[in-house]
């Protein structure tokens, strides 16, 4: 039987195929963070663009103006390093609350009958497809002291004067696990609705209780599932801007926030590259993490496709 | 099987569902109050209707998002299903390992990076060779396939993993060359998907504050910047009526798509 490009049929043709998206994502992914590594190294000037040039040729002398200035501030000012563990600390907390609120939803979408199950999953998608921007702005109506839960609270006589939530921290936390509890759920939902629920069987009839059975068998089963969940969740909350920007106080320290202040307030685009440069170096264990669990799926999947 | 404990599952799915819906639920509700403020009912209205209708600035930013969406899911769903095949269908290649790395960084890379790092090289490229000569809908565009391709392969490689290989295979075996039997056989069978990954393309596109803001240029506000503009300072009741129907046409276009999807499933 003939098999799609093997390697005896059409090398030549089979090599160009991979090209076009390939360059694709060499040209605009590869080459532009290249060049954010560079500027980073860069120093500021006035003129355009605003950064000094990293090589210069003159006399048939070549300089390299290596600026290492905005990794120094970054690296010893106090705001900048309160800046990357706030950023991680409110990523982590956004993590583990997604995966309290998202395993169990996940948990028992998987196990509900077929037809409870598809709609309950388009419950879950339906927000992922709505605009993330107008999703969190309507958490400024809620969360507001003159707002929805503000007035409901007080109208119960819950409170007596007005909680302090939009504009804090707090109100991040809220924007952010919202936002991105459907990253969490979805992964791990396609992990555990896979699950062969002979061996809770077999745990049962071994003896384990429910919950031994849940912590024992089902738990670390479905880890690949929570694992790619948190990442989701993980990564993009690190450098989240618009939620911040829309909930947070000026004292919500965050890493998108902070380059998007040096880039667009301070035109400092030396700093603001170093931030991102950063960025990337602190997620760059989860980000090669994420890659290894897409690759082995990928992978796993191939060799089922050839099976 | 042992039963879930029911009440425990009534408990986390109410609060699960509650959380995600409530804050929407109240957005729709309070686009039709007659007062500016989401503190209090005044009654019902449809004046903020009438004022999102009559506002030129959003109107305008629309025309050119949707123009813009659509381009984008037209590129992305046609480079992200070429990239996906190629991923199924070729096995470990030299430099497979960077390829499946680039394609699936935008997923959860933050948008900042590709923001910032994509309008420095449209910067240096302009300096070195003239082009582009200043950011607006193309460099919008190419930020917005960039982030696309990923979530575009993503979908698109599971439908084709899928796939009865028989099919393609008796094709091939029949003297089609490989690329007649991508067109009439994969093309086909992968159509749903192909629809769906392009859907979701427009609306991630759509959607885009962040690179957008990076990658636009004066004159080219996407409804996205402007929304955001004006929401960033508080309350905003033309944007209430805006997301209200933003949400219920992406509803509507994505509970019909499922229920398709749904019928094809029982048959």
């Amino acid at each position: 039987m003939r098999r799609l490009f093997t390697h005896d049929r059409l090398p030549a043709m089979r090599k160009l195929a991979i090209v076009p998206p390939f360059a694709w994502l060499a040209l605009f992914l590869l080459v532009p963070f290249l060049l954010v590594l560079k500027i980073s190294f860069a120093d500021l000037r006035f003129g355009i663009p605003p950064y000094t040039p990293l090589a210069t040729l003159e006399n048939e002398t070549l300089t390299l103006g290596v600026h290492l200035s905005s990794y120094l501030l970054l690296f010893t000012d106090s705001l900048y390093i309160a800046t990357y563990i706030s950023s991680v600390k409110m990523a982590l907390v956004t993590t583990v609350c997604c995966a309290l609120i998202g395993y169990p939803m996940a948990y028992y979408i998987a196990r509900a009958n077929p037809k409870a199950r598809n709609l309950m999953l388009l419950g879950v998608i339906l927000p992922f497809w709505t605009s993330l921007l107008l999703r969190v702005y309507a958490w400024v109506g809620i969360l507001r002291s003159d707002g929805l839960l503000n007035n409901a609270l007080m109208a119960l006589g819950l409170i007596d004067a007005p909680l302090e939530i939009y504009r804090t921290d707090l109100a991040v936390y809220i924007g952010l696990v919202y936002a991105y509890l459907p990253f969490f759920i979805l992964p791990l939902y396609a992990n555990l609705v896979k699950f062969d629920m002979r061996l809770l069987e077999a745990a049962y009839d071994l003896g384990a209780k429910p919950f031994q059975a849940f912590w024992r068998v089902t738990l670390p089963m479905s880890l690949p599932g929570v694992i790619a969940g948190s990442l989701l969740v993980f990564i993009p909350t690190v450098g989240e801007y618009v939620i911040p920007e829309m909930l947070g106080g000026a004292d919500t320290l965050m890493m998108g926030r902070l380059m998007w202040t040096e880039f667009f307030n301070n035109t400092d685009w030396p700093m603001a590259a170093a931030v991102t440069c950063v960025m990337v170096l602190i997620l760059i264990v989860p980000l090669a993490l994420l890659q290894y669990n897409q690759a082995r799926q990928f992978d796993s999947e191939r060799r089922r496709g050839k099976a | 099987m042992a039963k879930p404990d029911r009440f425990l599952r009534a408990f986390v799915l109410t609060l699960g569902y509650g959380f995600l819906y409530v804050p929407i639920a109240c957005l729709m509700l309070f686009s039709f109050n007659d007062s500016a403020m989401m503190t209090s009912w005044t009654g019902f209205s449809l004046r903020w209707y009438h004022e999102l209708f009559s506002d030129q600035a959003l109107l305008s930013a629309a025309g050119l998002s949707l123009q813009i969406a659509a381009l984008t899911a037209t590129a992305a769903v046609a480079l992200g299903t070429w990239a996906a095949y190629v991923l199924v269908r070729m096995g470990r290649f030299r430099g497979s390992g960077l390829y499946v790395g680039m394609l699936c960084a935008p997923l959860a890379m933050p948008e900042v990076v590709l923001g910032i790092s994509l309008l420095l090289m449209f910067v240096e490229l302009g300096e070195l060779i003239g082009w582009p000569a200043g950011n607006g809908m193309f460099t919008i565009w190419v930020g917005h396939v960039t982030l696309c391709i990923a979530y575009v392969a993503v979908v698109i490689q599971a439908r084709i993993r899928d796939l009865d290989r028989s099919l393609e295979e008796a094709a091939l075996d029949l003297g089609a060359s490989p690329l007649k039997v991508f067109f009439v056989i994969t093309l086909p069978l992968i159509a749903p998907a192909l629809m769906a990954s392009w859907l979701l393309a427009f609306t991630l596109s759509l959607d885009d504050v962040v690179i957008a803001s990076f990658l636009s240029g004066p004159g080219y506000t996407t409804l996205p910047l402007e929304v955001f503009s004006r929401v960033r300072l508080g309350l905003k009741p033309e944007i209430n009526a805006l997301a209200t129907l933003f949400i219920l046409i992406v509803g509507l276009c994505v509970i019909v798509a499922s229920k398709v999807q749904w019928r094809k499933e029982e048959t």
